[in-house]
């Protein structure tokens, strides 16, 4: 077993329960809350706009904060990096220090800088103080000790203060908690907060809290000390609006949090002498990341922690499995490389496996699994080669792990596969060979590998042909033959296909690339890029010819839908448009005049999962509406992703991860008589809990 | 504001669990009273008297021993059911978060619909002090292995909305 697969497991046995729980009911949460608020999209549409903006004209609102800061008579330093913000903050403080939460205050490592010029230093957020008393990091962007139960809370209280009578209770552990940091704030000289938003015009920093903690820090001290990423300037306090509507419901899953604080220098107070304030601006590569093309958006990030709760692998191990030094969830990889190196970034980038759901949860509409995608690139291209692979299999993409690159180029084993089965498939199955695959490729030996069919589908159009004559064509269409609905389920093909002509369409089967999905999902966007023009000059044709594009797996049309603009630019716009999924297609058909009874009428429960890509894209219910108008009773999933994830499954590192992210399915479905899933992966992973999983369409076809 | 405003701000202060009197400025030092528990600071608002048990001039530790702290609202958002405690140098932000109860007197004609009616005014307090604070029912947490209302500030708040005012 690998080291990193040991630490999985040993996270998923210690923390697994308890942040598990807490993320399931804090996603929850977000959908409720969100319920609603049916302008969520214009309210996103907003906050990206103004993000966009705001980071756009950085340097003029750096000059604008500081100009209103000083005319207040309050300070401002732009750092240029961890250390240079740590020296003057350490210079500023001049006795105890009580801090609110503050995410770029972890990531400065501000404590020991604070301990190492002799003063102490306390956490008054609940939860910071839990994990500051533990010695350990944070194990979530908002939620710092998610992943400790009331009893390890009670437990930790017990160790570190000699108490007769011990809080149990989370009453009692508030209440100790509160009153020993009330002593510290009255003794503390410093309040340090962070800053969700730092508004240039009047220098008003906005924090967005429940506690109070940060109003006693602050009202109860001489000195108040703001830190706060640059990225956190917008213009105003006006322009906050969207953004105060998104973050906790984003966050927490509340309307509002129960406070909304809004600071700034020259406070007015009781108190004798006027409060010092300083605003430390923090830079520490913030700079470069607005400069880089591919990972900018990362800096439209308002910490509200919605990828985290929303990431089915971070529901199985938080952030001390999925994170990097600081920061923690789908949004840290980018984060990690712009504040410390490509190394931070790399466990918690490992971990995203492009399900894309963070898409659809993160209130600015950060396409996260496509900065996954470009730091994974990056990390490719770094480091050496030890590798006995062949070049053919790995070209420009620099020095992917050996598991990436057979993923990567799962087209091309899948053709070798198909052409020497079924040998290829008795020689995959042997015991030798699971143990090579493990040891060399890192497929995990306990995975149930694809078997691969002789008869590959575009084989088996090939004599089937056209069936509907073009004079009685409703409608023109190419079934997308990808890669594994072409080499190991043919018969989801076959399905599409009778289904396609029993409903008047004439259909063409073209041979095909693969559409580059594979290598993208392991970072080898050279070699995607490559498959993607391959497939784009092969379907261009078909589409110039009037002919629409109907697709299987959903992660093939998420490709040519999202993805392709990446990769190729506005030259895939046709193909985007012209592009569906197949029970869009089918119900679209259906109420364009088509007759129902020409597909093979349903009866009884179906449970059905969509797609992790399918849901973000929005094509859900085109599945569960034709599967009514059929006749089945369907149940769907509620869970985010099944945890296969194309390769990510197989792999020997994450096979248990993986596993336990499966288990929500499984259990959702347990007892379940029929069950169909749209992706291939969900399939295999159903398949590994005993299910007998199929693509839906497989059940319409006459 | 509006009667169907002033009824949307009194469901969401029911949702929050906050307590809403309505009066007028003649009844309000009575109402008020009724809303005090155990010893009492406060800073008196425009609109209307306090009780006269309001402790308006404590030192520093009647202010941490206070079991109700009794302070003006700036401005109240009838959405969320928030109202604004605004720091003008009088102690309005210590009394309504060391306490354990809070008690927020409104003048009606202080209540905006939504936020963004209410932002440009929170803009203007915050800039004219330094320190402005929205509130919305009280403090919580859930850092403790379970939700717990009352973390650092209020676990009680009562919102008086003086109607002709």
């Amino acid at each position: 077993m690998s080291e990193r697969a040991r630490e999985i497991r040993h996270v998923l046995e210690t923390e697994g329960a308890t942040v598990h729980e807490n993320m399931i009911e804090d996603n929850a949460k977000r959908y409720e809350a969100f319920a609603d608020v049916p302008e969520y999209g214009e309210l996103k549409a907003e906050a990206r706009a103004a993000k966009e903006n705001a980071i756009e004209r950085l340097p003029e609102l750096v000059e604008t904060v500081t100009e209103a800061v000083e005319s207040r008579g309050g300070n401002v330093y732009v750092a240029e990096d961890a250390a240079d913000a740590n020296d003057y903050i350490a210079d500023v403080v001049d006795g105890t220090v009580v801090k609110s939460k503050s995410m770029t205050t972890e990531e400065l490592e501000v404590n020991d800088a604070i301990e190492a010029a002799g003063h102490d230093v306390w956490e008054t957020d609940l939860g910071e103080f839990v994990v500051q008393l533990a010695e350990e990091k944070p194990s979530h962007l908002i939620g710092p000790a998610k992943h400790k139960s009331q009893e390890e809370i009670a437990e930790l209280f017990a160790s570190k203060f000699d108490l007769e009578d011990p809080p149990e209770t989370v009453e009692e552990l508030t209440a100790f908690a509160r009153d020993f940091l009330g002593e510290r704030i009255k003794e503390a000289s410093v309040g340090m907060t962070g800053a969700n938003f730092v508004a240039a015009e009047t220098g008003t920093i906005t924090l967005v809290t429940n506690e109070g903690n940060a109003r006693k820090c602050v009202e109860a001290t001489d000195t108040h000390i703001a830190v706060g990423g640059l990225e956190k300037l917008i213009p105003s306090v006006e322009s906050l609006e969207p953004f105060l509507e998104l973050l906790p419901r984003s966050g927490t899953g509340q309307d509002l949090t129960s406070y909304l604080s809004f600071f700034g220098p020259g406070k007015a107070s009781p108190r004798d002498d006027d409060q010092e304030f300083h605003l430390v601006l923090v830079d520490n590569g913030r700079s470069e990341l607005r400069e880089d093309e591919d990972l900018r958006e990362a800096l439209y990030c308002i910490r509200c922690g919605a990828c985290a709760n929303t990431c089915a692998n971070f529901q199985q191990v938080g952030g001390h499995a999925f994170g990097g030094e600081t920061y923690t969830g789908g949004i840290a990889p980018p984060w990690e490389a712009a504040v410390h190196d490509l190394d931070a970034a790399g466990d918690a980038n490992d971990l995203c496996t492009g399900c894309s759901r963070c898409v659809e949860a993160c209130p600015v509409g950060i396409d996260i699994p496509w900065l996954n995608t470009a730091v994974r690139d990056r990390r490719n291209h770094t480091g050496e080669s030890f590798d006995f692979l062949p070049d053919a299999i790995s070209g420009e993409d620099g020095n992917p792990p050996t598991s990436s690159r057979v993923f990567g180029h799962v087209g091309l084993l899948a053709r070798l596969g198909s052409q020497t089965a079924p040998v290829s498939n008795w020689l995959a199955d042997a015991k030798p060979t699971r143990w090579l695959l493990e040891r060399t490729v890192g497929i995990d030996a306990r995975a149930d590998l694809p078997t691969f069919t002789r008869e590959t589908f575009t084989d088996w159009f090939e004599s089937w042909g056209p069936q509907v004559s073009r004079a009685d064509a409703r409608r023109t269409a190419v079934v997308y033959p990808d890669v594994y609905t072409n080499y190991v389920r043919p018969e989801r093909g076959k399905a599409t296909v009778r289904v396609l002509e029993a409903l008047g369409v004439r259909v063409r089967v073209p041979e095909a690339p693969e559409s580059g999905r594979a290598p993208y999902s392991q970072g080898m966007l050279s070699t995607a890029r490559k498959q993607a023009e391959a497939t784009l000059d092969a379907l261009a044709p078909h589409v110039a010819d009037g002919f629409d594009v109907v697709t299987i797996e959903p992660s093939d049309l998420a490709m040519f839908r999202r993805e392709y603009d990446r990769l190729l630019g506005e030259d895939a716009d046709t193909l985007s448009a012209e592009s569906y999924e197949v029970f869009e297609y089918v119900y679209g058909l259906l109420e364009n005049g088509a007759d129902s009874t020409a597909l093979r009428a349903g009866d009884g429960d179906l449970s059905y999962h969509s797609h992790c890509q399918q849901r973000t894209l929005g094509l859900e219910d085109y599945t569960t509406e034709v599967l009514s108008r059929l006749g089945y009773e369907t149940e769907t999933s509620s869970v985010e992703c099944c945890g296969m994830a194309g390769s990510f499954g197989y792999k020997a590192d994450y096979y248990e991860l993986s596993e336990a992210v499966g288990e929500d399915l499984a259990e959702q479905f347990d007892g379940a008589e029929r069950v169909a899933a749209s992706g291939t992966s969900c399939c295999e992973q159903l398949e590994r809990f005993g299910f007998d999983a199929d693509h839906p369409i497989e059940l319409l076809a006459p | 504001m509006s009667i169907a405003g002033t009824d949307g701000f009194a469901d969401a202060l029911a949702d929050l669990d906050v307590t809403l009197v309505r009066t007028t400025e003649a009844d309000a030092p009575g109402a008020i009273a009724d809303l005090l528990r155990g010893d009492t600071v406060g800073v008196e608002p425009d609109c209307c008297s306090l009780p006269e048990s309001v402790n308006t001039d404590p030192t520093w530790a009647e202010i941490e021993t206070a079991d109700t702290g009794v302070t003006p609202a700036a401005l109240g958002v009838a959405e969320f059911g928030s109202v604004l405690v605004h720091e003008t140098g009088r102690g309005e932000e210590r009394a309504s978060l060391h306490p354990r109860r809070h008690v927020a007197v409104l003048a009606a004609s202080d209540l905006e619909p939504d936020l963004n009616a209410a932002l440009p005014r929170i803009a203007e307090a915050a800039s004219s002090t330094g320190s402005a604070v929205l509130t919305t029912g009280p403090s919580a947490t859930a850092d403790m292995g379970g939700l717990v209302v009352g973390a650092h500030g209020p676990e009680t708040v009562a919102v008086v909305l003086v109607e002709d005012a």
